[in-house]
């Protein structure tokens, strides 16, 4: 069974934004660390003449030449913002703790 | 706000061996941004350079810029750095509105470039060797604007406004490995580097390098230890160091304070700190903690990029003469003093001395034109030498009008104002100017019979040989020609008259 504890979840909710119970960390913590195992079987399976990858396809040097593309308006840009002030995303002010 | 204490340079130097080390940002100029083709513009009303790729809507799938990706190979080469044959994209999870997607995508353990070095030249001449880490590709954030609050900086600041132009936009990063042994020449150090970094970039034309629009950013890393010991002390990285000079400040300034911390028994904060131009200080900024937990890994929406041997040496082969080996070229083909070429690389002309002389002029006459008249002028106008609107056909020009004996130096200089004034070419303003040298002997001569009779005692020295007293007469024939003669036949005519051999 993979060492996954209740602080490891904890640091990973607060790191990924999101709120968990003391009921839910408990849960969570038993879950991932099936989830893990069943990762790592993974990992048996392939040997060590199968590389690590990172992508289904095999393929390299996707590319794009430098030309200059579409544009949104300002406007569009801001057309999914919660709030805008002035052609630009208003967002609450960060680091509070500082 | 605290002010911290701080220890006299020399003093941090005899108790302390600073080490240093830098994360320099190099946004690329390319027409479009890394992963999207939205356009790579500077200066542009918020948020019109940006498409779903650069606001990280979902779904959406990033292409890699191809141009981007060998200006890096370029940086790397120009680094003497390896370049990876296989290298891959990485995520960088972290939460802040400067990115849209929530994570910023970089390299992790597979930079492009890695293991070179730079060497840098010291105003004393002393080389010193800088290694590199590591240069790898990556894309630049938003700009947050902080708003409300008292001082327009992050703490107490009510909203944030965000402009994603900047979002996107290709970096390179480049690292450099610690670096120790440069004792108290470090501040000098610190910023020779980064100008050798910034002029590299430029060279090369794959960066803007402009430092006040952050296309050229540093980090300063400092720490310090005890003279002898090998193990490092704790570092801090001194983040918004967005000047040559400010880098120099702001590593003497971190040495002067963590030597006062050490000497207080207190360790070093392993910290983020903030430069601030006006005060020349750092303040805390975060420490470092498991907020700094990127979570990095392969980004799925990329595939490698497979960097050919082939393909690095065909780019290898479009590389400029690196800045410092042309300097050393030109210096030894001008025959200039270090002194002498130090002020001219200072000056800023060092490509219009090399343009002029390759127009038709010497060495000398070329620096003496740009040093001595030119750069002057475009203090006074303050705008830079080459942009005052002297070409080297003017100077070759006007140089032949001097050593023709049409004209003297100083009416050259006059010449010169008429030509910058838009009165037409040098030849063109001596006629209209009326500047011509008097050459006809017959006024010369009377000049310089009034300015002998004048004079008696001048004229007696002569007589005996002080031949250095000739000035006093030249100067006299001079103001009464209003400047308009040439300076060597009245000496010659003067000695003639007086019967002395010149």
């Amino acid at each position: 069974m993979a060492a996954i504890n209740r602080d490891d979840v904890a640091h990973l909710a607060r790191l990924a934004h999101i709120e968990m119970s003391a009921e839910e960390l408990d849960r969570m913590a038993g879950e991932l660390a099936v989830i893990v195992d069943s990762v790592k079987s993974v990992s048996e399976a392939a040997g060590d003449d199968v590389p690590a990858t990172s992508h289904p396809i095999p393929l390299s040097n996707v590319f794009r030449e430098d030309v200059v593309g579409h544009t949104f308006t300002a406007e569009q840009a801001l057309s999914g913002a919660p709030d805008s002030f002035e052609g630009r995303f208003k967002v609450p002010a960060i680091l509070d703790e500082d | 706000m605290s002010t911290d204490a701080i220890l006299s340079f020399e003093e941090a130097m005899e108790k302390y061996d600073p080490v240093l080390g830098f994360e320099v940002h190099v946004e690329l100029n390319t027409k479009t941004k890394m992963f999207s083709s939205a356009p790579n513009v500077f200066g542009d009303e918020p948020n019109t350079n940006v498409n779903e790729v650069d606001l990280g809507m979902p779904g959406v799938l990033p292409v890699v810029n191809k141009t981007a990706v060998e200006s890096s190979i370029k940086i790397g080469l120009a680094l003497n750095c390896k370049i990876a044959e296989y290298c891959r994209f990485a995520r960088k999870n972290y939460f802040y509105p400067d990115t849209p997607k929530n994570f910023q995508t970089s390299q992790y353990d597979e930079p492009i470039a890695y293991d070179g070095y730079l060497d840098i030249e010291l105003s004393d001449g002393t080389v010193f060797r800088v290694e590199i880490e590591r240069a790898h590709m990556e894309e630049d954030a938003g700009k947050l604007t902080h708003m409300g609050g008292a001082t327009g900086r992050i703490q107490g600041a009510d909203y944030s406004l965000v402009d994603y132009n900047r979002s996107g936009v290709p970096l390179v990063e480049i690292v450099t490995k610690p670096i120790e042994g440069a004792g108290s020449r470090a501040p000098e150090l610190a910023k020779a580097y980064v100008a050798a970094v910034r002029e590299i970039v430029k060279n090369l034309g794959v960066s803007d390098a402009k430092m006040e629009r952050g296309n050229v950013r540093c980090d300063a890393n400092v720490s310090l230890r005890p003279h002898g010991r090998e193990r490092f002390g704790i570092r801090s990285e001194t983040k918004n160091v967005n000047s040559l000079r400010a880098v120099e400040h702001a590593v003497r300034y971190e040495i002067q304070r963590h030597a006062a911390v050490l000497d207080s028994g207190e360790p070093v904060i392993q910290e983020t700190r903030h430069w601030h131009e006006d005060t020349r200080t750092t303040t805390s900024g975060r420490a470092k903690s498991d907020a700094d937990d990127y979570r990095y890994f392969p980004e799925p929406d990329l595939v490698p990029v497979l960097a050919s041997r082939e393909w690095v040496e065909e780019l290898r082969a479009t590389l400029p003469e690196p800045p410092a080996a042309r300097r050393k070229r030109l210096q030894a083909d001008w025959g200039y003093s270090d002194l002498e070429f130090r002020d001219v690389v200072n000056a800023g002309v060092m490509d219009s001395v090399e343009e002029t002389i390759a127009a038709g002029a010497s060495a000398s006459v070329a620096r003496k034109w740009w040093m001595g008249e030119i750069v002057g002028r475009a203090k006074t106008a303050d705008v830079d030498p080459s942009e005052l609107g002297v070409t080297p056909e003017t100077i070759v020009e006007l140089n032949k009008l001097v050593e023709g004996g049409k004209i003297n130096n100083k009416m050259a200089s006059q010449v010169l104002d008429g030509v910058l004034a838009g009165e037409g070419t040098p030849a063109e303003i001596v006629e209209k100017r009326g500047l011509a040298v008097v050459s006809d002997d017959g006024p010369l001569l009377e000049a310089i019979d009034a300015a002998l009779a004048a004079q008696p005692d001048v004229a007696e020295k002569i007589r005996s040989g002080k031949l250095q007293a000739i000035g006093a007469i030249v100067g006299g024939v001079m103001k009464a020609t209003r400047g308009q003669a040439d300076a060597g036949r009245v000496k010659e005519l003067i000695l003639e008259r007086l019967g002395v051999e010149g």
